[in-house]
């Protein structure tokens, strides 16, 4: 942790995207986590991935609930207005914020404790709703800010820091974000900065409920032998299935593959998500199989990452309500108030 | 021949119907009610319903009074017992000189009843047996024929129930026919075979005037629309899904855009409290006007986000429809019992704004000056309905909107301001009214985000841990509320005809019983000032009130005199002048009530002085 102010100046030829941002352009203040800490590392993915699809950062509402990963959205995207709500609450607040103004990318960053403990429930029902955000859950298997206890998702038989030995079961959240319905499901790992910057980018283009579960090792409290979510471990038991490569619309660039090595999928935008396969049979398009997958190769202790599943045409929330196109908070008077006339044939039918 | 006096009265009389719920009575013994209506005499019907769904008793009142009391009187002059799981204390409710309605198909001892009220017997199930052969039906015509034969008892004017019974049944127009033939072998059969009318009854009067006839809860939903909520996110709860309902219904009607046929409005039933007002948040903090409805136990739930929602300063609307608690309580009964858990809602030092509607037109009123409140205090806003206002019909003043009204969105800072420089601290007070400008998310590249917690911030909305910006915010939103007291609608004063020392305060649904007790008390030789207080913080008059008087009385439906506390609390007044009137049973508080308990009090201050003989 650093207690030193960020310097504003940078180095005059830094990169710039098409609106003339550079990469500091996306950063926040200075992180307060320990050093070291896998969540550093997603705030970095953030960055890069708003930077690359060149978003204005006023245009992301950044929304989170109460925890170490929680602290994060001060420090990305300083220009974005961010809210950090009550534990294991960020997908109601997200959603409001959502149905008050459909035209702003949704950023949902919590961890496991706030969302597979505390708030399961609002996790399970936002992505059955399909509200169009990207939620991110930083999983590192303990509570960090109140020293290391076990979340939920930590796997039975890991060891605790200081020795204990974890006897309940683990909830797996991308199994059940399979399960509830989300239209993009994705796990990754914070040590793995390729993987997990194009399924940022692909999850903020997509439109519905996009979930990724990100591996974050925890270095104060949970990187240790023992433990299920170190470095160490998640390194060895890292099954990719695929690699991503994602393809804005508005990219010119045409990517080269050698045929039958990639599977292309097409989202609602126009983007392309272009995936080299690693494992041979799967199909990124099949809920039912994902799900399948996902729990052999958790009964052999492997951790599966990559694009897990994606419905290339999915509808989000305000297309089940119906709701009109203009944001709901630009709406005045002339659109919302009925005014006098309506009220006396209103009162008149009341007699 | 009854032992007392029969009751004889025109267009002042209580008749209370008591039904199996399930059974199909409501819709027939609103229908009654919606008659008296008709023929021009204020009427007020209450609905005493189980927490069920079919086969409890149910209970459905009709005060009837053309001098236009509106509250509970409690008493009956005509029970319509149709449950006989409740026949014996039924006909215990029944004032002396009274009348019991009954099913006479099956004959009772004369045990049963009572020597000294009417005993009116039609033989319904009998009538029903043989004239319908499906047995849905027998139940359904069976409240039809008794409806018909009390229009007969009555005196009423059997065409306005005819044309009603069209009304109701208006694009199912098959069911029109055989309903006014059940209406007319009830009528029938009354005339025939009793004596008719009663020494109760109607008469045709002109004391209705445009009033209209409407719950609470589809008033404050339709509020909410004038008002431009365009989110409500809600969990069912008794007694507030129905405003929920009636948002969505008026929605549907008032809020599709002509060309599109999409809808001006999301509404989401949530998962629990905890995310309704999540949702609500949400949408608050991103600039739309949103509100759920709940009751007691949901504001219980949603404590942690009401305290984020005042430390953070997000404007949100909650309609509060309470019910008697604690806990579970007494769900479909009502009380005023949140009054305290609302003010000082959630942990560390709150406070939040209170309104407290009397009736429907009151409930449109609030339900739409709430979103103005809460945009511009930001900050959640109570509107504190009832049961007993929320879900059942009140003859109220029609409802009424001034067309060149603007919508008060609050200190919110916009993208050309802020080019122009402006200066934007989230939580600085610029002008001295506690106020803090904000700014919606997503309105300029580069100026004016912040980053909203519940933790301590300092004026920019920087996160601190120091204790002197933390001083600082928290007695800046002491001033907000200084300022809240001048913007929440005014307690209204009315004073007794002579001077008095004496005073009553009061609020919500106690109205029209304390309206009506009023009289009563006078009647007694007592002179009181009234004061029905309308909202929370409470203005300078509410101290000056009971400042001009020697004690007060505080009249209020809950047992620990919540409203009391709250004046002695923040008013800084010595307790003794305060003298609280608790009525707490889950039924509507009623001018007799009132008027015994403060009568009682005032006679004993009034007492001769002794004869002294030497």
């Amino acid at each position: 942790m650093t207690y030193l102010t960020k310097p504003k100046f940078h180095h005059p030829d830094l990169p710039k995207n098409s609106l003339g941002y550079t990469h500091r352009d996306y950063e926040g203040t200075v992180s307060t986590l320990c050093a070291g800490c896998g969540h550093d590392s997603i705030t970095a993915a953030i960055i890069q991935a708003c930077f690359e699809l060149s978003i204005e950062p006023h245009r992301v509402a950044k929304i989170s609930g109460i925890g170490c990963s929680s602290k994060t959205p001060t420090y990305f995207l300083g220009n974005s207005h961010g809210f950090n709500s009550v534990h294991g609450r960020m997908p109601s607040v997200l959603t409001g914020a959502n149905l008050a103004n459909r035209d702003l990318i949704y950023l949902g960053v919590s961890g496991d404790g706030d969302s597979a403990s505390i708030g399961l429930g609002q996790f399970a029902h936002c992505l059955r709703r399909g509200v169009n955000m990207v939620y991110v859950v930083e999983n590192n298997g303990v509570y960090g800010l109140t020293k290391g206890q076990f979340s939920a998702t930590a796997d039975r038989g890991s060891k605790s820091k200081r020795g204990f030995i974890n006897t309940d079961n683990s909830i797996d959240l991308v199994a059940m974000a399979l399960q509830l319905g989300a239209s993009f499901v994705a796990r990754s790992f914070s040590g793995d900065k390729h993987q997990l910057v194009p399924i940022i980018k692909a999850a903020i283009a997509h439109r519905g409920a996009a979930f990724i579960d990100v591996i974050s090792p925890c270095v104060a409290f949970n990187n240790h032998a023992g433990s299920t979510k170190s470095f160490d471990f998640v390194r060895e038991h890292n099954e990719a299935v695929n690699r991503l490569d994602f393809i804005s619309s508005r990219m010119p660039i045409e990517v080269k593959y050698e045929p039958g090595t990639v599977e292309v999928v097409e989202q609602h935008d126009g983007s392309k998500l272009a995936l080299r396969k690693l494992a041979a049979d799967y199909d990124i398009q099949d809920r039912t199989a994902a799900l399948g997958f996902l729990q052999h190769h958790a009964a052999k202790g492997q951790i599966v990452t990559g694009l897990l599943y994606v419905e290339a045409e999915s509808e989000d929330l305000h297309a089940h309500l119906h709701t009109v196109q203009t944001p709901l908070n630009a709406l005045g008077e002339k659109d919302l108030c009925p005014g006098q006339t309506t009220l006396d044939k209103f009162n008149a039918g009341l007699r | 021949m009854p032992t007392a006096a029969s009751i004889s009265r025109v267009n002042d009389f209580v008749v209370r119907f008591a039904n199996v719920n399930g059974s199909g009575s409501a819709s027939a013994n609103e229908m009654f009610a919606r008659a008296v209506m008709r023929m021009g005499v204020p009427v007020a019907p209450r609905n005493i319903f189980p927490s069920n769904i079919q086969g409890l008793p149910t209970w459905y009142e009709v005060r009837i009074s053309e001098a236009g009391h509106l509250g509970a009187r409690g008493g009956t002059d005509l029970m319509v017992a149709m449950n006989p799981q409740t026949f014996d204390r039924d006909i215990a409710g029944i004032e002396p000189g009274g009348y019991l309605f009954y099913d006479s198909t099956k004959p009772m001892p004369p045990s049963k009843f009572r020597d000294d009220i009417t005993v009116i017997g039609v033989p319904l199930t009998a009538i029903c047996n043989r004239e319908y052969t499906d047995p849905r039906q027998r139940q359904l015509f069976k409240n039809i024929i008794y409806i018909g034969a009390l229009s007969a008892l009555l005196d009423m004017d059997v065409k306005v129930v005819e044309r009603l019974i069209g009304e109701q049944y208006k694009g199912k127009d098959r069911l029109i026919e055989p309903n006014i033939k059940a209406l007319h072998i009830g009528r029938d059969y009354a005339v025939l075979n009793l004596q008719c009318p009663l020494s109760i009854k109607l008469r045709r009067a002109n004391a209705v005037g445009d009033r209209i006839f409407i719950e609470g809860n589809s008033a404050a939903a339709l509020g909410a629309v004038y008002g431009g909520a365009t989110v409500c996110a809600w969990y069912p709860i008794t007694p507030s899904s129905s405003l929920a309902d009636a948002f969505t219904r008026h929605c549907a009607k008032f809020r599709i855009d002509a060309e599109t046929k999409q809808a001006k409005y999301a509404i989401i039933q949530a998962e629990d409290e905890l995310a309704s007002i999540g949702v609500v948040i949400g949408a608050g903090w991103n600039g739309a006007r949103a509100f759920t409805a709940t009751s007691g136990p949901g504001i219980s739930l949603m404590q942690e986000f009401i305290g984020l929602a005042y430390f953070a300063e997000i404007p949100a609307v909650l309609f509060d429809v309470q019910r008697a608690g604690p806990s579970t309580g007494m769900p479909t009964r009502t009380q005023q019992c949140d009054v305290t858990s609302c003010a000082y809602a959630s942990h560390g030092d709150t406070k939040h704004v209170l309104l407290f509607p009397e009736d429907p037109a009151e409930s449109f009123e609030f339900g739409a000056q709430a979103f103005d409140l809460a945009d511009r205090l930001q900050t959640p806003i109570f509107v504190m309905l009832d049961l007993d206002i929320g879900m059942n019909h009140h003859l109220s003043k029609p409802l009424a909107w001034d067309d060149s009204r603007k919508y008060d969105r609050g200190k919110v800072m916009t993208a050309t301001e802020l080019e122009a420089g402006k200066e934007f601290g989230r939580y600085l007070d610029v002008d001295g009214d506690g106020i803090p400008y904000r700014t919606y998310p997503g309105t300029h590249p580069t100026k004016g985000s912040f980053f909203t917690r519940g933790t301590s911030r300092d004026r920019y909305a920087r996160y601190t841990e120091e204790g002197a910006p933390y001083v600082d915010n928290m007695q800046r939103l002491i001033r907000k509320f200084e300022t809240a007291k001048d913007l929440v609608p005014r307690p209204l004063i009315a004073n007794a005809g002579k001077p008095t020392k004496y005073g009553v305060i009061y609020y919500g649904s106690t109205s029209p019983a304390m309206d009506e007790a009023i009289h009563m008390i006078e009647a007694r030789g007592h002179a009181l000032d009234r004061m029905r207080v309308r909202a929370f913080p409470f203005h300078s008059s509410v101290n000056s009130f009971v400042a001009d008087h020697d004690f007060v009385f505080v009249v209020e439906q809950n047992r620990d005199a919540q409203l009391r506390s709250l004046i002695v609390n923040e008013c800084g007044i010595d307790p003794v002048r305060l003298v609280p009137i608790l009525h707490y049973d889950g039924t509507p508080i009623t001018a007799r009530f009132i008027a015994k308990a403060i009568g009682d009090h005032l006679d004993k201050l009034t007492v001769k002085p002794m004869k002294v003989t030497s």
